[in-house]
């Protein structure tokens, strides 16, 4: 029962330890008049039409989600050959392109920044938006990369060789079993690297900072030239998506087996 | 010249020879089982059939085409796989139907075939479910229907009933045996139950160490194996020593069995005996003494071990020839020497 | 399927996307930032091409060994912090049902995705005068009146482990939910207790998952760039807050550069230790 008890009190301190800060940026969130105050004084969600009604904050969510969606896209279309690739050939020397896959995730990300802007700004297109696309598809790579190698991995090759006995050439197979069985890995790729898309602030700042502002960027500079509940409520709209693609993920798919569950059964 | 012609077909991984030299010749309609203990050799042959893998010498020539260059994809086949290899994300009509829709046939060939199919494997109106839905001996059918779903010239499966309890498996191996005997399809089976081999195959192929040891059919292999290997895999045996002794005779632990004779120039050799053709009695001069050790009553039969100085020998009998013997007992084991079979070394 | 060795350039087709791709955006960039670190400053615009070594020369003062020292002592304790917090929690975690499981893995998710920004703003919030929680121990009766508790060392650690904390245990799970239930089974039969068998069965055999991922943990760490800044005084700022610094506001590209690469051997050699590591638990 003791033990039982301790369990329970170490979760219940986790959880109040991740929960504590969004629970006040959450109540301040909703607070009536433009103040940084907890528990709130009053109940408004008008900050929360802030993010769509005001342009610059508007303006700055069109940009966050263009950038995500494109650059989610673009990672995903680099990883797919490239799993693809090393799943069906046997060609060690291919492994480098693994390696430099995760390489921008692994690095302290300071320095994939600090590359993109040196690059950026030697080529001349410094500032210009589809850079940072561009960059946070190169950045965010490692995530699709991670699903779909565990997405071939989890095949049964046993099942492209039926296809062939049947007669399916590799394209068909490809069309007909390898993409129907890896969609679902695909999709939790797409939507990881869509999350922290949105979510990323140094690499979007040293490529577009200077000229564009993405949500992040926008409440980091809002929170050096003064306080708006409007930093609060996108924080929590930020948590909200997160929670909810998850949530979906774990939902329709099989979020343990992602994070390095072996299987789907047990418990 | 029809069927299968398996001509001098090697396989080395490395270092390793997987598949030795094989040939084999499989007449258009038989119904063939590759049997041996794991690592013989016998799926790496299957696969190489089927083109699942390159085999390092020898070709493969299936009605006088040499299809050995083929693609698994263009030889026109159907396998049935160890794990079923079923398409989750297919219903089972799909599955069945997959062979032609990648051929673009039509929506209504595809369900007519699909019906046709069902009806064959007994599991009609069953083309809506989902694969994950089924039984394991459903799912087994499925598989077969779906590699028959073309008429194959060659229809392949590797150990495909070895996921199925032990009655199921014996009643799909009949079902499987009278399929192929109406469709009269070329059918090779691996398998390393003797039991599935003898049940099916018009003709066992049994190998061991990438080689063929013995191809003959199951009746044959039981009566006159071959060799020592081949005698204690199928069925039970005694392996027996047996020597020529200075008076010309053969003998079997010191005891003269007239009327087998050894090869010319052999004088020991090894001699295989099926347990129910070993018969006990009274212990008399003209049989071999030895004493009972163990005796098992199964209900149907009765298996008794008796030991002849440091050599076990087991005897099989029917309830109704009940040999009249207790643990402990002298015996007489008499062995007839037409059912004696002297081994090649 | 056989995984076959390419064999005619139609083969190799899938890579030229991906190869292209990460060559031209990734390897290009890396190598720029190398070879700008050689260059001169060029205050009217991002740097001369040049091959000086005074960038480097520049980590010998007192001062970059102090923010050196300062980087590495916080990426330690925040690595000691949240592998000692999240070892027995992941533990504990993968005890629990699948469902609860699930149900805590996508929080976890949601707080990792979340941008060091909002986090940044979210602890300076928690942490404020105004509505701190300073105003709940008020209200509790333990504190007269609310302080800020910030800019502080605490509240910059504070951050870092809570930014830290879920990737820890996301990268202890795998390891942790693999363990064979048996292991511990066979040691309560013997006679140990929960506890006894956690630290002296479980603890031992994931030994060297627990130190790589204290390493990686603390790469981790070292890459945070703007909690110091934002929770913290200058002089809890850390190398990635410098380079940051220095890149943007002091618009000193060569130097920025020069300690990103001196952050990418520092990095480098740590992942190598924990392939290292990682590849002798697979040997046993």
């Amino acid at each position: 029962m003791t033990a039982t008890f301790l369990r329970r009190l170490y979760f219940t301190i986790v959880a109040l330890f991740l929960a504590a800060p969004l629970i006040v940026v959450a109540g301040v969130s909703v607070n009536a008049r433009q103040e940084l105050t907890f528990p709130p004084k009053g109940f408004s969600l008008a900050w929360y039409g802030q993010i769509f009604a005001d342009p610059e904050w508007r303006l700055a969510l069109i940009h966050s989600v263009t950038l995500a969606v494109c650059s989610a896209a673009i990672a995903v279309a680099i990883a797919l050959p490239l799993a693809w690739f090393l799943w069906r050939r046997i060609a060690p020397w291919a492994n480098i392109f693994q390696v430099l896959g995760l390489a921008p995730f692994i690095l302290p990300p300071v320095i994939t920044a600090l590359g993109f802007l040196t690059f950026w700004a030697t080529v001349g297109l410094f500032g210009q938006f589809f850079t940072a696309i561009i960059s946070h598809a190169i950045f965010f790579v490692t995530l699709p990369l991670v699903t779909l190698s565990l997405g071939f991995a989890s095949i049964d090759r046993s099942l492209v060789e039926a296809a062939a006995t049947m007669g399916a050439d590799d394209r068909t197979v490809l069309k007909t079993v390898v993409l129907p069985l890896i969609l679902p890995y695909l999709v939790s790729g797409y939507a990881f690297a869509f999350v922290l898309s949105l979510n990323e602030y140094i690499v979007a700042y040293m490529t577009i900072g200077f000229t564009t502002e993405t949500l992040p960027i926008k409440i980091f500079n809002a929170l050096r030239y003064g306080y708006t509940p409007t930093m609060a409520s996108v924080s929590v709209f930020f948590v909200a998506v997160a929670a909810l693609v998850f949530g979906a993920i774990a939902k329709f798919g099989d979020i343990r087996r992602l994070l390095g569950a072996m299987s789907s059964e047990g418990n | 010249m029809s069927g299968l012609d398996i001509n001098a077909i090697t396989k080395a991984f490395g270092n390793f020879i997987a598949v030795d030299n094989v040939r084999l010749n499989v007449p258009h309609g038989t119904f063939v089982c590759l049997l041996g203990p794991s690592g013989c050799g016998k799926t790496t042959l299957l696969r190489m059939i089927a083109g699942l893998e390159e085999p390092t010498s020898g070709a493969i020539v299936l009605d006088g085409e040499d299809i050995t260059p083929l693609p698994t994809h263009k030889r026109n086949l159907g396998m049935v796989f160890q794990s079923l290899a079923l398409f989750p994300h297919l219903s089972v009509g799909d599955n069945i139907a997959y062979a032609l829709r990648i051929r673009g046939a039509s929506k209504e060939e595809q369900k007519k075939r699909v019906d046709e199919l069902l009806t064959l494997i007994h599991l009609p109106g069953f083309a809506d479910r989902p694969v994950a839905k089924l039984s394991g001996g459903q799912r087994q059918r499925v598989a077969i229907a779906r590699a028959l779903a073309l008429s194959p010239k060659l229809f392949l499966l590797d150990e495909p009933l070895s996921a199925l309890d032990a009655k199921l498996r014996e009643a799909m191996q009949v079902e499987l045996r009278q399929l192929q005997q109406r469709l009269g399809i070329t059918t090779i089976v691996v398998t390393h139950d003797q039991r599935e081999a003898m049940t099916m195959a018009d003709l066992v192929v049994v190998m061991g160490h990438g080689r063929i040891l013995q191809a003959a059919p199951p009746i044959e292999i039981y009566r006159k194996p071959a060799d020592a290997f081949v005698a204690d895999f199928i069925g039970i045996t005694n392996l027996l020593p047996a020597e020529v002794d200075s008076a010309g005779r053969t003998t079997i632990l010191g005891t003269a069995i007239p009327g087998l004779a050894m090869p010319a120039g052999v004088t020991r050799a090894s001699v295989s005996i099926r347990p129910e053709d070993v018969h006990l009695g009274q212990p008399g001069s003209r049989a071999i003494t030895g004493q009972v050790t163990f005796v098992r009553d199964l209900g149907g039969t009765i298996e008794t071990f008796v030991e002849v100085g440091s050599t076990s020998i087991i005897a099989v009998a029917t309830p109704r020839e009940r040999p009249n013997v207790s643990v402990g007992a002298k015996v007489g084991v008499t062995l007839p020497p037409e059912s004696c079979v002297v081994l090649g070394s | 399927m056989r995984r076959e060795a390419p064999k005619s350039f139609a083969d190799y087709t899938p890579l030229l996307f991906p190869g292209l791709m990460l060559v031209v955006f990734f390897v290009v960039p890396f190598s720029t930032m190398i070879a700008v670190s050689f260059f001169k400053r060029n205050p009217a615009g991002f740097y001369t091409p040049d091959f000086v070594i005074d960038n480097y020369a520049r980590f010998l003062t007192t001062f970059f060994a102090g923010v050196l020292g300062f980087s590495l002592m916080l990426a330690v304790l925040v690595a000691v912090c949240c592998v000692s917090i999240a070892f027995p929690f992941t533990y504990l975690l993968t005890k629990r049902s699948r469902r609860a499981q699930t149900l805590w893995l996508v929080g976890l998710l949601s707080v990792l995705s979340l941008s060091e920004v909002i986090i940044g703003f979210a602890w300076s919030t928690l942490f404020s005068q105004t509505a701190g929680i300073t105003n709940l121990f008020v209200a509790l009766g333990l504190m007269d009146k609310p302080v800020a508790l910030l800019p502080t060392f605490g509240a910059v650690l504070a951050g870092m482990i809570y930014q830290a904390l879920p990737y820890t245990i996301l990268v202890l799970y795998p390891a942790l939910v693999r363990l064979d239930p048996t292991l511990l089974e066979a040691a309560r039969t013997l006679g140990a207790s929960p506890v006894k068998a956690f630290f002296n069965v479980v603890t031992p055999a994931l030994r060297n998952t627990i130190v790589a991922t204290l390493i990686m943990v603390f790469v981790f760490a070292l890459g945070s760039y703007l909690l110091p800044q934002i929770l913290g005084r200058p002089r809890h700022w850390t190398l990635s807050v410098l380079i940051t610094d220095q890149a943007i506001y002091q618009s000193n590209m060569p130097f920025a550069a020069a300690m990103a690469v001196f952050l990418v051997l520092i990095s480098l050699a740590l992942v190598g230790l924990t392939l290292l590591v990682g590849r002798r638990e697979n040997a046993l």
